[in-house]
């Protein structure tokens, strides 16, 4: 950044110098062509030269204390294995789990399973993002249901999405829909949330230059309101996407639904089974793929606030 | 009409005019009068400081000339002009370049859009800002982004039948925040643009020295009600320098009677 923007600086007076002699009197020429090249230079100064590290160096500070703390799981793991706390068959080590997890992920049951749980997650995510999108829009938008609504949504993310399963399958049976309206029962309230804040806290001094140039009713939302509050409605996703995990993996173990194969129905039938190795093994790409997945939002976080400044 | 004494008598056309306004906030005992009947002119084409201490209600008077509020009593005529506003903030929308959030205030304006980004481009250029289209807010300096600032008040002036008249730029100590460096080159930047453009400026300031430095007349207001106490025609030749002593001289009678105003509140 440094090298172009100090190239650039060298530009301005010749460019700008006939526009301004113009329109002066002759004999403030010099004078407007001092006040280029001073503002010129005060800008070099003042842009100075960035400190921007490398991508493998920062990839690297990032990843290690990642692969020390796994370092450390599994050696805490390992060290209750070593204890004889369990026997070995109950309370399998790294090494025999590690093995049949390797196993799995070359069969095509287990990536039909984890197909089909993804399949639930994405649909369920979009339909929370859609329903939380409309309740949240609506609540900051009108004061009315913001004071009937705003607490109950707040209450809605403290309850634990598994009570809410002895009613969905009442209403739905076994089915998929029950397991779709647990999910987004879960995740929308966070999305409504995070928009809802977002718009709370769009900058007043950013909407009195909006109202100054004219922004109302839906242009002010599309080209102000809306973007302002992005940072924290990605925030909502990423909160809203925990959710509607740990309630698909509820809803995969209690609801069953007659030969399906799902990372739940994996999982409870290697606990029917006492396969611990098999078991272990399920809960680590369930995990795995939660950690991805908030990874990638925490990525789109990362970008949208570096490029509005708001990082560093 | 009795406050029409008060006006130069040669102006009929006045770009802002002003008649007893008043601005209250509030009411019953947590009643609020921020401005009381304050009446005042910028002839097209003039630089108009308005001074005073906290509590004046400058930027109450700003809002209300830019149509953000409204009066409690009186009138304000701007004549069709077409009004911006600068803050001391840049308030700049971080999500957008530098070029699309004066391409924004150009769409605004009803410029179609195949000619707001060249548009956009002139108006950077006109700030020295040109090579810094594509750069975000953030990566700007203070001064730099007050610079965008003011580029993107300028479109909101943008006219398509190129009238440079009736345009009336409103800020609100728009260099405030900055340092004393950058202050100067700014001050001679507005100075510049304002001839340029032809401009009608109401600058809000309680920097006495930049109000002398800028003003063809400063308007001392009084603080809590607002009241216009007094004012300084500036008759100094162009450029000035803030640090002459022909600007200082100036800048400490107008502050005498500023403290003389202050000091009231004491008592």
């Amino acid at each position: 950044m440094a090298h172009d923007t100090t190239s650039r600086n060298d530009a301005p007076p010749p460019d700008t110098a006939p526009g301004t002699a113009a329109d002066t009197a002759a004999g403030e020429a010099p004078a407007a062509d001092r006040l280029n090249r001073e503002l010129a230079g005060l800008d070099a100064l003042e842009l100075g030269g960035g400190t921007g590290r490398r991508l493998a160096q920062r990839t690297w500070s990032a990843a290690w204390p990642m692969l020390a703390a796994v370092v450390i799981a599994l050696l805490a793991w390992q060290a209750v294995v070593w204890s004889g706390w369990k026997e070995p068959w109950v309370l399998p080590g790294p090494r025999d789990t590690f093995p049949v997890l390797w196993d799995q992920v070359t069969s095509s049951r287990f990536w039909k399973a984890v197909a089909l749980t993804m399949r639930r997650a994405i649909i369920g995510f979009a339909l929370s993002i859609a329903v939380g999108v409309v309740i949240g829009g609506l609540v900051s938008q009108f004061r009315v249901l913001r004071r009937a609504f705003g607490s109950l949504i707040t209450g809605l993310q403290t309850m634990p999405s598994i009570a809410w399963f002895p009613l969905a399958i009442l209403l739905f049976k076994l089915s998929e829909s029950a397991i779709l309206f647990v999910v987004v029962l879960g995740a929308a309230p966070s999305i409504a949330n995070g928009l809802i804040a977002g718009v709370d806290y769009t900058p007043p001094i950013l909407l009195r230059a909006g109202k100054v140039m004219g922004l109302r009713g839906l242009l002010l939302y599309r080209h102000l309101v809306l973007p302002a509050s992005l940072p924290s409605f990605i925030a909502g996703l990423k909160q809203g996407w925990a959710f509607a995990w740990r309630s698909l993996m509820a809803g995969e173990l209690l609801v069953i639904i007659g030969s399906t194969t799902s990372l739940g129905v994996l999982l409870s039938q290697a606990r029917e089974f006492n396969n611990t190795a098999d078991m272990i093994s399920y809960m680590i790409v369930i995990l795995v793929i939660g950690i991805v997945i908030d990874q990638l939002f925490g990525v789109l976080d990362r970008a949208v606030r570096r490029r509005w400044g708001l990082e560093d | 009409m009795t406050e029409a004494v008060t006006a130069a008598p040669s102006r009929t056309a006045a770009a802002v005019r002003l008649r007893g306004v008043s601005k209250a906030f509030g009411s019953g005992k947590t009643r609020l009068l921020a401005l009381d009947q304050v009446s005042l002119d910028v002839a097209p084409g003039e630089f108009v400081c308005l001074l005073g201490a906290s509590g004046c209600g400058k930027s109450t008077l700003l809002n209300l000339v830019a149509g953000l509020d409204k009066v409690s009593a009186g009138t304000i005529d701007t004549e069709d002009a077409r009004v911006a506003l600068m803050f001391q903030e840049p308030a700049l929308f971080p999500w957008l370049t530098v070029t699309a959030n004066i391409e924004l205030a150009l769409k605004m304006r009803g410029v179609p859009r195949a000619g707001r980004r060249p548009r956009a481009a002139e108006l950077l250029d006109s700030v020295h800002l040109g090579g810094f289209a594509r750069k975000r807010p953030h990566q700007l300096s203070g001064g730099m982004r007050q610079r965008v600032a003011l580029a993107r008040a300028l479109a909101l002036t943008e006219d398509d039948t190129d009238g440079g008249q009736g345009t009336v730029l409103l800020m609100d100590e728009p260099f405030g925040a900055l340092d004393a460096m950058t202050r100067d080159l700014l001050h001679d930047e507005i100075e510049r643009i304002w001839r340029q453009r032809a401009l009608s400026v109401l600058f809000v300031t309680h920097n006495v020295r930049e109000a002398v430095r800028l003003g063809d007349r400063v308007v001392l207001l009084s603080s809590r009600p607002g009241r216009v106490v007094e004012e300084f025609p500036v008759p100094m030749d162009r450029p000035r320098r803030i640090d002459s002593t022909e600007v200082a001289s100036l800048a400490a009678a107008i502050t005498d009677r500023l403290r003389e105003e202050v000091g009231r509140h004491g008592a």
